[in-house]
């Protein structure tokens, strides 16, 4: 299934509390930025059930302000 | 260190983003990291994205003849690297299962299979015995934003060339014709003076009526990014529904619908008052006109409008204002007069530099012309124009809607130099087509809704259809579906999937999709991109201009269609590149393009031109001006006086409330490709209707329950949505209008701009049933 790659953008202050949001989801691996406030943003799924929840957790994650693609490989197609 | 083959994939998309982030934000670091050098097997090849009219560069990763992965192009300068998610998985759009492979022709009432050479053997015979019993214009060709530059191009050689008839139109009429109108009316020449790096240095961001966090990600993205850089940027949302727009800008402003005008008439107004106009400037640079109003709204047949500009002062444009004080716009458009004032002030603020962006709500619109000017207007009086950051910036849907239908000139009207109704322009044409003189009509004949108004009525016979979808698009549905379903119509579609509007056809051409073929597309930004054949499309697919080709050698026209399926496309190019032979539209040579991740026009002596009518920046402006609106003939742009008038249907009290149409992020157009990709369809499979809460509760319903949306045209029965993704204030329902199993167009209005004649989507009254 998919692994993707983000970056993301914390709210205003919120670096600390969207790396933790972050790293205790399943599926996810980041890697902050030293000197911004940046996150890189690494999603590998194991199926599309498993893919769907995950989308769907970080729209609703609230320290999260916006992510934004920048890679993609379905290992099923 | 060793590798896995999906360790090293999540690498290279670890080293996408960090590339990316590189590139949006400069100077920024990340330890944690280590660079993995290598292939795996997968080879990279630029291209421009299949959707949407940003143009990001992607690089699609291909082994063994497939496209497997998507990545944002880091040199590309539209994205940077970045990608959305209909991006990225829009290489699976290619691999769907009902893909059209064969060419199908309908005999006795059923489409069978047929070798692509029958096929096209068909349409050429029916071509040429419809002209000869129904005349040159009783056949038409309606085309696409998403046609590549070569599809169009060839299209109207053919049609407007050869055959002699100005029957060509295409679906970004029903887009960006009040742009177009927007942009000539104000300045004479089309599409934007400014570019997207525009982003990086405005202090302001105006979106009017543009749900940009959804229609436009990647540029709302770097909006983002750049306010997160720099602290000091303010994002306003200026719109009719609260949409994830509204939710990241820093302030959400609604007004009632179609009083935009009156609101932008209110800015001026104050930006007068305060002192805040760029009295220099606009001595300098502008003229002040008027024209009709009370001007109509187009729902009836034939119906025509010319406008009748009349100069006038600054004084009386002053004193046309009086009407818009905020006070008085507030009663109009329900926007408070306190917000009215903040919005002027930050346009008026000479230490702030302004971007203004817009898209369908401006443009699919009963006064869309109207409403580009008075954005215009506001960009003009302050000065706050053709300056980086300083930018009214209006955005295309569909990948090539500049490239192909506004440059290439796929309207009734135009040319790829000019209008039909000027002799230098057909002229111009019949020498590079090497065509007779007097080959090309110097008459229009029929704007999209026209032509379908034609082709129910039996005006036109023979209609071919080519990268789009019109029995879900058009307005006011079932009437064309009727008329494309009568019995001595013929309608040859090319496409990708089975859709609606292939239920429809007498012949079904299959179409090479997107990187089955070479090609090019223009973006919002007059950036060309061009894209060469990736992968090879499946079955009998042919590229449209191969199509276009086949059929105008069969009617006789080798001498103008003499390529070699070789190089066709750089033939193609090189002849198209002779009408913009000059330095306000020169356009790039072929091997540049290629070489590229796109290249901007005017291309002048091998360097693109980012900022038009600056001579900073522009070689076209006349030597010795600093600002050169070179599109009029005095180099002045125009500030129009355009009242407030309302929609053509406003609810009342049989239909009581407003509907709106629009997109959602994951789906394209009408869905025929998206909704076959999984990962988008599961996230939203069905269309829906979106319900303020309260309208909700007074009509007994909750999220998921069916209601009934009913107008004077047609009805349909679809879910709620309540607090969903976006939420219309009350009195308004939103639907997308991506399903083919739900066509909110039965129950749309064709009305239009009549300036434009482009349709509005976005009003007309319907009431509501809980079903
Ligand atoms: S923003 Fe538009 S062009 Fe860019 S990746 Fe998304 S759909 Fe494609």
């Amino acid at each position: 299934m998919p692994i993707l790659s983000f970056l993301a953008l914390p709210q205003d202050g919120g670096m600390e509390q969207l790396c933790n949001d972050l790293s205790a989801m399943e599926y996810c691996e980041i890697i902050p930025a030293e000197n911004q406030e940046v996150i890189v943003l690494v999603t590998d799924t194991p199926d599309v059930e498993a893919e769907k929840n995950l989308q769907k957790s970080l729209k609703n994650l609230p320290s999260l302000q916006s992510l934004s693609m920048t890679f993609g490989h379905n290992a099923e197609q | 260190m060793k590798l896995n083959r999906r360790s090293f994939i999540k690498s290279a998309a670890v080293s996408s983003a960090v590339a990316t982030a590189g590139s949006i934000f400069p100077g920024i670091s990340f330890a944690d990291w280590k660079r993995v050098k290598g292939a795996y097997g997968i080879t990279w090849k630029k291209a421009p994205c299949r959707f949407c009219g940003t143009g990001c560069g992607v690089l699609v990763g291909v082994t063994n003849n497939r496209a497997v992965a998507v990545k944002g192009d880091p040199n590309c300068s539209v994205n940077k690297g970045l990608c959305c998610v209909k991006g990225y998985h829009s290489v699976q759009a290619l691999y769907g299962r009902d893909r059209l492979k064969k060419a199908q022709i309908r005999k006795n009432g059923k489409m069978v299979e047929v070798p692509i050479a029958e096929a096209l053997d068909v349409i050429a015979a029916k071509l040429k015995e419809t002209v000869k019993k129904h005349g040159k214009d009783s056949v038409a060709m309606y085309g696409s934003g998403q046609w590549t530059i070569p599809d169009g191009y060839v299209a109207s050689k053919l049609f407007k060339g050869c055959l002699g008839t100005n029957n060509v139109e295409a679906n970004a009429r029903l887009c960006m014709a009040s742009a177009v109108t927007g942009f000539m009316t104000s300045f004479g020449i089309d599409e934007p003076m400014g570019c997207y790096e525009d982003i990086e240095h405005a202090d302001v961001f105006i979106t009017w009526g543009n749900n940009m966090a959804e229609m436009h990600p990647v540029l709302f993205s770097r909006m983002l990014a750049s306010r997160k850089r720099k602290k000091d940027v303010t994002i306003i949302d200026l719109a009719t529904r609260t949409t994830r727009t509204s939710q990241a800008a820093d302030r959400s402003i609604l007004f009632k619908p179609n009083t935009d005008l009156a609101v932008a008439n209110a800015i001026c107004y104050e930006i007068i008052r305060n002192g805040w106009m760029d009295k220099d400037f606009v001595k300098k640079h502008t003229t002040f006109h008027k024209g009709k109003t009370n001007i109509g709204y187009g729902t009836e047949d034939h119906f025509k409008f010319k406008d009748k500009p009349e100069n006038m002062s600054f004084a009386e444009y002053k004193n046309f204002l009086e009407d818009y004080t905020p006070e008085k716009a507030e009663r109009i458009s329900g926007v408070s007069a306190r917000d009215i004032k903040y919005m002027a002030s930050l346009y008026g603020d000479p230490t702030k530099k302004v971007t203004s962006f817009w898209c369908m709500g401006m443009n699919q619109h009963v006064r869309g012309t109207w409403i580009n000017n008075l954005v215009y207007n506001i960009h003009l009086l302050t000065g706050k124009i053709s300056t980086p950051g300083n930018s009214p910036f209006s955005l295309t849907g569909q990948p090539s809607a500049c490239g192909t239908v506004r440059e290439v000139g796929t309207l009734t009207h135009k040319l790829p130099y000019g209008v039909v109704m000027k002799e230098k322009a057909r002229k111009k044409a019949e020498k590079i087509w090497d065509l007779p003189a007097g080959s090309i009509d110097p008459k229009p004949t029929y704007h999209t809704v026209e032509m379908f108004r034609a082709l129910d009525r039996g005006d036109i016979r023979f209609m071919w259809i080519q990268v789009t979808n019109p029995m879900i698009t058009m307005p006011n549905l079932n009437r064309y579906r009727n008329g494309a379903l009568k019995d001595d119509r013929f309608i040859v579609v090319s496409d990708v999937y089975p859709t609606p509007t292939t239920d429809v056809a007498d012949v079904i051409l299959p179409a090479s999709m997107w990187i089955e073929q070479e090609g090019m597309y223009g973006n919002s930004e007059r950036r060309t991109q061009h894209f060469d054949e990736i992968v090879p499309g499946p079955g009998d697919t042919m590229s449209d201009t191969w199509q276009i080709i086949e059929v105008a050698r069969r009617l006789g026209f080798k001498k103008q269609f003499p390529w070699s399926q070789k190089n066709y496309i750089g033939k193609i190019w090189e002849e198209y590149r002779r009408f913009h032979d000059n330095p306000k539209h020169n356009m790039a040579p072929y091997e540049v393009l290629k070489a590229r991740s796109g290249v901007q026009w005017p291309f002048v002596n091998g360097k693109e031109t980012r900022w038009r009518f600056n001579s900073k920046y522009d070689p076209a402006c006349k030597k010795g001006s600093d600002f050169d609106f070179y599109g009029k003939k005095d180099g002045k742009a125009w500030i129009w006086a355009r009242p407030y008038e309302p929609a053509a249907e406003s609810p009342d009290q049989e239909y009581n409330f407003w509907l709106n149409t629009g997109r959602v992020i994951e789906h394209w157009h009408s869905g025929s490709m998206t909704r076959r990709i999984p990962i988008l369809h599961n996230a939203v499979p069905e269309s829906y209707v979106e319900l303020n809460p309260e309208d909700a509760a007074n009509l007994g319903v909750v999220n998921g329950e069916l209601v009934k949306i009913i107008s004077r045209r047609g009805s349909i029965t679809m879910k709620a949505s309540i607090n969903g993704r976006g939420v219309p204030p009350k009195g308004m329902v939103f639907v997308p209008f991506f399903d083919e199993d739900y066509k909110i167009n039965e129950v749309t209005l064709d009305a239009f701009c009549p300036i434009s004649k482009q349709p509005d989507y976005k009003k007309c009254a319907v009431r509501l049933e809980k079903a």
